[in-house]
């Protein structure tokens, strides 16, 4: 039975919920050197992909609410926007979760960048309904570019909690 | 009694579905958020006490995150100060020779503009005070641009409050909390800022997308228009003053015109607030609603513009016996008389005839 030990939420749920909250408040330090400002990443998407593969959850949707909650204070936005958002590339990658199992790294990434550009466009839409108007697709694209980069920090959750629970492999 | 012991323990249900069913319970969550939120109503109101108390928070802690940027910018900026001294004090001289041609003709139209005002007796927007303050967060994606500044409530700041670095505009207040307050950029897509071409004063909505360079929408006349025009606020609906800088006119690659931000110019770490109140706040709007409303004007069943005209009664004495010169001179404009509660008062009373004899009388005398 030590196979079915459920995990603790708090490391694979409270612990990157953490991190990413630091990291999206480092990033939004108001620096800019030779004219250039710091990238906007939006963290959140690492556990978004990495908590589905991971393993089907409840607590893990309320998680990414929550976050998606703090991104809209945090920065500003529509309250829940990035809940929403988050939650649609949530749930499209916990659908197809049976085909991601046992997939190299690249092609990991390659569906990790692909539940970016879901979430992304997801946030376009919900964005145009909600203020009228369409944002800059320029801009759009260099936020997902700077989000499919972190696909590493990704991995690295899937490589430590995958396992974890052999009930879900 | 244990669950487990229940009719219900041996009830087993999947974890897949209760995952899919919190799922939808979220998103069902997230979406009433979305359709709650009132952030493009600019209202103080719209500004919840979460936003308030997360604002309130983020201030210091993002303060302290800020401050080794702020301080490698600093070292950053006074070594190149000394090692290029020499060719900024040769750009400087160049600069200070062009500004005295500028300050001559300048201090020449606030004469001549002083004396046109006195002339005119033109009342003139009074000074609009000023908060300072420092940037201690941002955001710059596609669907948000905000800053955070470190001046709130207790500076007197208040939401719709534009708010300028030393370049230019660079957005106005949204959300006012003890000690910080909001300020939605330019850029920001739910921004929309009246504006107009300084040149042929063409008006114009600058409205932001998320990217660098704002939109200008609903240009109107012909040929309003160039690249490299000079773009300030029109102060159209009193939300931003008259006249200040916002950028330079270009054409994007879409074909639209945008507007290349002065502000984006200069580092965005400090700001000003502009403690402005357009007239509708200044007005005393008690005393304005106050005043007894004039009363309402009906037709005198007695002197119907269709019945034959009744012979007007015998002036009053003094104002009649002025003379036909002076009333020569006058215009005889009926609205004086027309602004009279004329169906208050006996018909007799309430003639032009009587009233304003000066005027009228010569018209109104029986045949």
């Amino acid at each position: 039975m030590t196979g079915a030990r459920p995990l603790n939420p708090g490391r694979w749920l409270g612990v990157p919920m953490l991190f990413v909250v630091l990291a999206t408040i480092l990033f939004a330090a108001p620096i800019r050197m030779w004219g250039l400002q710091l990238p906007e990443p939006v963290f959140a998407m690492v556990p978004a992909f990495a908590w589905a593969v991971i393993r089907p959850s409840i607590l893990a949707p309320f998680a990414l609410l929550l976050l998606g909650l703090f991104l809209d204070t945090f920065w500003g936005g529509p309250t829940g926007l990035w809940g929403l958002s988050l939650l649609v590339a949530y749930a499209s990658v916990l659908a197809v979760r049976n085909m991601l199992t046992g997939q190299s790294r690249p092609m990991l990434w390659v569906w990790y960048a692909g539940a970016c550009a879901l979430s992304m466009t997801a946030g376009f839409l919900f964005t145009m309904m909600d203020s009228l108007a369409m944002p800059s697709l320029v801009a759009v694209f260099w936020q997902f570019l700077a989000t499919a980069l972190l696909f590493p920090f990704a991995h690295r959750l899937i490589d430590r909690f995958e396992d974890a629970d052999v009930r879900f492999r | 009694m244990p669950f487990r012991e229940g009719p219900l323990g041996d009830l087993k249900v999947p974890l897949t579905w209760t995952a899919a069913v919190a799922l939808i319970v979220a998103v069902v969550i997230a979406v009433a958020f979305l359709l709650a939120d009132r952030r493009e109503t600019l209202q103080q109101q719209a500004y919840g006490v979460t936003r308030q108390t997360v604002d309130t928070v983020s201030k210091p802690v993002s303060g302290v995150i800020a401050a080794p940027g702020r301080w490698t910018g600093v070292g950053v900026d006074a070594v190149r100060n000394y090692f290029f001294a020499g060719s900024e004090n040769a750009r400087l001289k160049t600069e200070l020779k062009e500004m005295r041609a500028y300050r001559d003709r300048y201090l020449a139209l606030v004469d001549e503009n002083e004396r046109y005002k006195s002339l005119l007796g033109l009342k003139t927007d009074p000074p609009i005070p000023m908060v300072a303050a420092r940037v201690v967060a941002d955001s710059r994606g596609p669907f948000a641009n905000t800053r955070l500044a470190d001046a709130g409530k207790e500076k007197g700041v208040v939401v719709g409050n534009p708010v300028m670095n030393e370049r230019g505009l660079v957005g106005r207040i949204v959300g006012v909390a003890p000690g910080a307050s909001r300020v939605l950029l330019l850029t920001d897509i739910a921004s929309r800022t009246p504006v107009m071409i300084d040149r042929t004063n063409s008006r114009a909505i600058l409205t932001g997308d998320g990217g660098p360079n704002p939109k200008l929408e609903y240009l109107r006349g012909s040929e309003p228009i160039q690249a490299g025009d000079r773009v300030v606020t029109s102060g159209d609906g009193g939300v931003v003053p008259r006249g200040l800088p916002v950028g330079a006119a270009v054409k994007g690659l879409d074909g639209r015109w945008r507007v290349v931000l002065f502000a984006d110019s200069a580092s965005i770490d400090y700001i000003r607030i502009l403690l402005f109140k357009d007239f509708a706040q200044l007005a005393d709007q008690q005393a304005l609603a106050a005043k007894v409303l004039p009363p309402v004007i009906t037709e005198n069943p007695e002197q119907s513009i269709l019945g034959p005209a009744r012979p007007a009664a015998p002036p009053p004495a003094a104002p009649a016996t002025t003379g036909a010169a002076p009333a020569a001179a006058r215009p005889t404009t009926p609205a004086p008389t027309a602004a009279r509660p004329a169906t208050t008062r006996p018909p007799a009373t309430t003639r032009p005839a009587t009233t304003t004899p000066a005027t009228t009388a010569p018209a109104r005398t029986p045949q």
